[in-house]
This record gives structure tokens, sequence and C-alpha cells, in this order.
């Protein structure tokens, strides 16, 4: 037995003793993920065990080193605790920007106290993170960010605003573009900053979106004072920790076109029943067996990319490529699922409905392919840095 | 399955693309077309690709060959797909030995692989009949005569078909029962029609007329064939894949390298957004197409229990993805792409035909639907 069948047998059994029942069953929603945070109720008691449990071995984020609270596993052991946790079903313990946006971005350019004041608390669930990049002026061409922040000897000190900082108003600290430079070249003034949004100045508004939900908000910061140990990296060069947590988010994003747990055409056969063994509709048919062909081989694809990348390494420009396909795969995948809906998944509010869980599940889909950089930028960055065209 | 080259894939994969590159680049396809070469492809090239061991790279040692799997059929057909080279690899080195290896007895073994594998035997194999693949409506019939059989029927799109030296013949010997036959196409009642293809390679359609062979001629159990003939279509559509990647990879290279360089309204055409997004776009699904094919031929090396799925996905999507390489191309050419001394149009032809051998999208796309039970 090679040491990997060791920790794959040894995995195995520590998941069958220490994974609640409940923690096994299918994701039904957003209510059924586990955000953490200061504030964060959890939805059942499992909940919580499954969260303390895994944080308490590192495996909330497995690869990141143990002094910081990771598990310090290799990448294909990394592999390994991912494949045990999806054979017996297992959720993931933890959903958090801070695991997948800021603390990659944290090992790579952090200093030392800084990765051991943020990241045990990220990967203990203690302390949720929002993302404070967009803003009314500055959302494609991000770089165009105005927020200032001056230089007040022993502090900075924050004004103005940003938008579509999802979960803002359930966030306890925002990692936070800012410009420190109005007179240099737009990519060179800004700084990348991070503040406790209990700290005075800061007001977060949740705003409505077409599924009827509020998960983002305007957030506004005023004379907001901010510690200079909250500097990451060096004063001006934010861009390039900005860019590089992107490409983190980008592959997080992207990696949602892999699928659900269940295929398109299950769910359309339960919808729909079958005549003679086949879909009743040959025209809908066809394109749930096309978009179930391109989920598989984008998932290899993710596979691929991962193999050729190195462990915790960015995948660069790739990433792009990632973001953009398995977005726009995702909401291919939720207009056929309100094909095979039909008039049901329209409704609303009704209980036969779950509250429009499908029509609100729908519309969501469509932030995939603007959030985080929208197709149209990824196409731009994948022209630029991989084909290198012209003026790209 | 694995999906990144280890170091013996890599320099297979290096040493093909510098075999192709050298000996087989697309001028060599347009020499063969323009002299209407009687045999359609480089006797000298398939002796030297013998010679790489490309020729045995599906046969065992024992039988001469060097065992590599398919993977290694993929990487050489990837570079092949690149140049447009023209060879008897898919006909006889994939496919005929394929079959021979999986349903041969050891004397037919002994007899066909080592020759195969020296590039001095060409072995055929005729599936198709009708306009579209469909091997599970094979007609052509296998009648017990005396001490043999007696076959009658027609087969088509048999590539290599007109030069080869032995055709592996697949008949219907009953309600629902297949059988492959070795077939000597000199035999008598035989007659073979060669079709040039709008990739100027080869093909040719066969007319069965009471054509004679012995119970020796069994390749597999009678009756028995179709486990192993849909084995030999599931390498070949992975190979066929991973050429028809090859050929699009290139194509969008020469496209992107055209757009850089061709310049109008005062600037490089590739600065139009329109153009960028495209070729970004394409960039993308090829990268998918490389991953779809990676992952077969891994599986089918490995024996994965999906890997008939997995092939059949591949080559769903890599013929679509192929497809629009082909189509961008020449649209992104202008009208230059519509000259014939643009290599870009031969790509969109060799593409063409690539996506319709062993089973187009749609044929894989419904045999994958009701495999799955929908
Ligand atoms: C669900 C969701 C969650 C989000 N969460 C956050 C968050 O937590 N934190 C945060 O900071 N931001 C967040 N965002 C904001 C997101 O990053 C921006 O919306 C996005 O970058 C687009 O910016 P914009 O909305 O200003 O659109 P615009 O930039 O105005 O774009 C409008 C349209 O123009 C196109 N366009 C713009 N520039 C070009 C170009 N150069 N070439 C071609 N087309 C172009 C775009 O592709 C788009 O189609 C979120 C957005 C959504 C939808």
């Amino acid at each position: 037995m090679t040491d990997l069948d060791v920790f794959q047998k040894e995995t195995r059994a520590w998941l069958e003793e220490n994974c609640p029942a409940e923690m096994r069953t299918p994701i039904r929603g957003d209510e059924d993920m586990c955000w953490g945070g200061r504030n964060y109720k959890f939805s059942s008691p499992a909940q919580k065990q499954w969260l303390e449990t895994m944080a308490a071995k590192g495996w909330t984020v497995p690869t990141w080193p143990k002094e910081y609270g990771g598990g310090g596993l290799s990448k294909v052991e990394a592999k390994v605790l991912a494949k045990e946790m999806h054979k017996i079903g297992a959720r993931s313990p933890l959903s958090s920007f801070g695991i997948w946006m800021l603390g990659p971005a944290l090992l790579k350019f952090g200093n030392e106290a800084q990765k051991l004041e943020h990241l045990p608390p990220i990967a203990r669930g203690e302390i949720r993170w929002c993302q404070g990049y967009s803003e009314p002026g500055a959302g494609s061409d991000l770089a165009a960010l105005a927020t200032k922040c001056e230089d007040k000897g022993d502090h900075f000190l924050v004004n103005g605003q940003k938008v579509w900082t999802s979960y803002a108003d359930q966030a306890d600290w925002i990692f936070c573009l800012v410009r420190t430079d109005f007179n240099a070249k737009k990519h060179e003034g800004i700084s990348f900053v991070l503040f406790d949004m209990e700290t005075k100045g800061v007001e977060a508004r949740p705003i409505k979106l077409i599924s009827g939900k509020s998960p983002f908000c305007e957030t506004f910061f005023e004379d907001v004072k901010v510690s200079k140990d909250n500097l990451v990296g060096e004063l001006n060069k934010g861009w390039t920790i900005a860019k590089y947590l992107l490409t983190h988010e980008r592959e997080m994003i992207g990696g949602q076109g892999e699928g659900v747990a269940r295929p398109l055409h299950e769910i359309a056969a339960g919808l729909l029943g079958l005549e003679d063994g086949k879909l009743p509709e040959p025209m809908l048919r066809a394109k749930i067996a096309e978009a179930e062909i391109d989920a598989w081989v984008f998932g290899q694809t993710i596979h691929r990319k991962l193999e050729e990348a190195k462990a915790g390494a960015s995948l660069g420009a790739d990433s792009s490529m990632l973001k953009y396909y398995g977005t726009e795969l995702n909401k291919r995948r939720y207009e056929l699922m309100m094909d095979a809906s039909g008039h049901e998944g329209l409704e609303w509010e009704s209980e036969r409905s779950n509250g429009g869980k499908t029509a609100r599940d729908w519309l969501r889909t469509k932030g995939n392919s603007i959030e985080g950089g929208t197709s149209e930028v990824q196409l731009n960055i994948i022209s630029k840095h991989i084909l290198q065209l012209p003026g790209a | 399955m694995a999906l990144v080259l280890n170091e013996d894939e890599k320099m297979l994969q290096e040493s093909a693309e510098g075999f192709f590159a050298d000996k087989a680049p697309v001028k060599a396809l347009r020499a063969l077309r323009d002299n209407q070469d009687e045999t359609g492809f480089d006797r000298t090239l398939w002796k030297d690709m013998a010679d790489m061991g490309f020729a045995g790279v599906m046969i065992d040692e024992d039988h001469g060959g060097v065992d590599m799997g398919c993977m290694a059929a993929g990487l050489i057909a990837v570079e092949m797909g690149k140049n447009l080279t023209a060879s008897p690899f898919i006909s006889s080195a994939v496919l005929s030995a394929t079959a021979i290896s999986k349903a041969g007895n050891e004397s037919q073994k002994a007899l066909y692989l080592p020759k195969i594998a020296a590039g001095e035997t060409l072995i055929a194999f005729a599936i198709d009949e009708g306009r579209k693949h469909a091997p599970s409506k094979i007609e052509l019939t296998a009648e017990r005569a005396g001490n043999g059989f007696k076959l009658n029927g027609s087969k088509a799109m048999v590539i290599d078909g007109h030069v080869a030296d032995q055709l592996i013949v697949a008949a219907k010997t009953g309600e629902g029962k297949t059988t492959l036959f070795l077939v000597d196409p000199k035999a008598s009642g035989l007659e073979t029609e060669r079709t040039i293809m709008v990739d100027s390679r080869n093909a040719a359609r066969f007319e069965f007329d009471n054509v004679e062979v012995n119970a020796d001629a069994v390749l597999g159990e009678i009756d028995e064939a179709e486990s192993v003939i849909e084995a030999v279509l599931n390498v070949g559509r992975a190979v066929i894949s991973a050429e028809m990647y090859g050929a699009s990879a290139q194509a969008f290279k020469i496209t992107t390298d055209y757009i850089r360089e061709r310049k109008q309204f005062g600037t490089e055409i590739g600065r139009f957004q329109a153009l960028q997004h495209r070729s970004s776009h394409l960039y993308t699904e090829l990268e998918l197409a490389k991953s779809a094919v990676l992952a077969s031929l891994s599986a089918l090396d490995t024996g994965d229990l999906k890997a008939s799925d997995y092939v059949k996905m591949t080559k769903a999507k890599v013929g679509q993805v192929a497809k629009l390489a082909g189509v961008e191309g020449v649209q992104m050419h202008g009208g230059v792409g519509m000259t014939d001394e643009y290599d870009i149009g031969l790509y969109l032809k060799r593409i063409r035909v690539t996506q319709e051998l062993f089973g187009d999208t749609h044929f894989h796309m419904e045999a994958l639907a009701k495999a799955a039970g929908y």
C-alpha cells in the first residue's frame, strides 16, 4: 500500500465517523450553505458540528499550511479528500470569500503578521469577508475606481462608495481596492486594504435583485479610519494583488459549470416523463444531450488545468477561459431547466414551486456571466494574454 | 484518467511532431492530389512511419509491434491532423490491427500483425454501407456455402480500401447476428470503386456478388462480432477525434497568425474586437476538445468502465468544435480563404470528413441519450 492509499483509507474512515448524516444530503439552496462569521446563525446543530470538526482538522482549507489553520495536504491528497467527500455526498463545511478569494491572495502577498491574524479565522469560519472592488463608475473598467484613501500619518482615511458588494450586510470584514494616488496612471495608484465592517463610517444598503433576493449591497465609506497594518503588499501596488485574486474568483465561479448533483436529463424526465423511453420533446432532448456532453468535457478541462498547474498556484489567464465557459454553460443549463419546467417553473410564490425556486435560481444564473468580470471581459483577457492579438 | 502527458508520452509527441512536420507537411498532400497519385498516400512515408514504430502502435511486442496503446496512437494522430498527413494509419494500424488483436486466432495474428506493424500489409476495415454510419444496421449478408461462406451486398466509405491487401468485412449472419471476415479484395465477384473524397484522401466502395470465402476467413466468433466491432470503432473514434483536434488546432493557429498580419482600415484586423471575441471563444472550445480527447484515450487504455460513453461524448464534442474551427477559419481569412492556394480550405475539407467518420455529432448524441435512458 502506498502512502496515498493509506491516506485514502484513513480519510474514508474518518469521514464515515465524523460527517453527520444530515450533512450528507444534497444542498437545496443558499440556505443549506454554511457561510460562517460573527453573526452567523447555523441552520442546524449538524451544520455547526460539521464546520467545527472539519476546521479542527484543517480541512475547510485542506492545502493551506497548518500554521494558518489549513490541513497542510498536498494537491493529490486534497484531491483524494475531495473524492472521498463526494463519494458519501458530504457537503462542503464552509463557503467563504475568505477561502476562495482573499486567502490565496494573502498567502502570496500578505506579510507574516497579516497571515497569522486573518487566515486562521477564515479557516475556522469565524470571520466572514466581502469584496469591495466594483464602484458605480468602475465595473468592467475596474481600474477606474475612485474610492479615496489618504495617508493621515498613523492611519489611512477612506472615503467613497462601492457597489454590488455581495453579502456586505452580513460580512465582518472587507478586502477593498482604494485609490492612493490620483496623479499616477490608473493601474498604478491603487492599493489593497482590509478593514472591519463595524468600523465607524461604513454603511451597507442591500439592493433588491430580479430574483427578489438581496444578496448584495451598495457600500458607503465616510471617513473610515484604517490601520496602516492593514495595507496588503506595497502602497500603490494593489492592482497586481487585485488581478491575482480575480483569477481565483473566476476559477471558483467557472466551476459551477461542472454541474449539479443530478444530471439535467433526469430532472427533465422527472418533470416531463418519458414516452417510449424518450423525453417527449425531441428538440429539447437534443439540447439536453448537448449540454450534458459539454458539462462532462468542461469538467475534464477543469481537472486538466488543475493538474497542469502547481498546487495552489493560480491558473492565470486560463481562469478566464474556465470562467467564461462555465458561466455560459450554467446559464444554458438553467434555460433548459425552465424549458422543461413549463408554466410550473414560472410560479413565483406558491408552495408547489417552493417559493418560485426554479425561476429564482434561473434568474440568479444571469449574474454568473457578469460577476467577477463579464464574459466579454474574459474574452478580452484571452485575446490579450493568451492569443496576444494586437491592441487587445 | 491521466489528463497530463507523462515523460514517455511527451517524448513520443515531440518526435511525432518533428517527424510529420518534416516528412509529411501540407504540401505533401497537395502533391499527392495534384499528381493524381494512384495510391493516394506516399508508400515511402508509410515505411518510415513503420520504422518509427507508428504502424505497430496498437500491436503487442510478440507480434512485432511496440504496444503503446490508444494514448500513443492519439498523439500520433494529432500530429497527422496538424499536417493533414495522408497515410493508412487509421485504417490499417488502428482499426484493423485492433480488430485482429482483439478477435483474431493465433495463426491470424501471426500472419497479419507483424506485417501491419512493418507497413508491409495494408488491411482496411469495411463497416459502413449506407450514407450514414450505422454499425447496427449491417445488411451485407454472409451465408454458409459448402465449407465456407458466400458474401452478398455492398460496403462504402472504406478508408484506403482501393489499395488494401486484405479487407475486414462486417457481415450479417442471421437476425441480429454479425460476423467479421477477412476477404481478399481480388476475390472473384468483388468489385472495387475508388472514391476520392473532398479531402483528397482515399476511400472505396465495394460490391459483393457471391464472393466466396473459406471458413478460416472468419475473424473471431461466428455471429458474435457486435461487441468487437463496437470496441474497434471506439478506438477508431477516439483516435480520429485526436486527428480532428489536431487539424482544428492548426486551422486555428494559421487563422490567428493571419489576422495578426492582414491589414484593413489601416490596422491589423486582429485588433477588431468582433474577431478577438470569436477567436477567444474558439480557443476555449479547442481547450475543451483537447481535454475530451485526452480523457477518452486515457480511459480506453486503463479500461475505464465508462470509456465507451467518454469516447462518444468526445466524438460528438470534437466534431462540433472542429466544424467551428474550419468555418471560422475560412470566414476570418476573407476572400483568400476561398482560394485553393491557402491551406485553410484544406483543413475545412479534412475536418468535414473526420466529422463524418465512425459517427457524427448527431449519431453519438442520440446513442448517448438512448444509453442514458432518455
Ligand atoms: C451577482 C453579482 C455579484 C457581484 N458581487 C460583487 C462583489 O462581491 N464585489 C464587487 O466588487 N463586485 C461584485 N459584482 C460586480 C461585478 O464585478 C460587475 O458588475 C462587473 O464587473 C461588470 O461591471 P458593470 O456592472 O459596471 O457593467 P459594465 O462594465 O457597465 O458592462 C456593461 C456591458 O458592457 C460590456 N462591456 C464593458 N466593457 C467592455 C469592453 N471593454 N469590451 C466589450 N464589452 C464591454 C460588458 O461586458 C457588459 O455586457 C457582482 C456582480 C453580480 C452580478
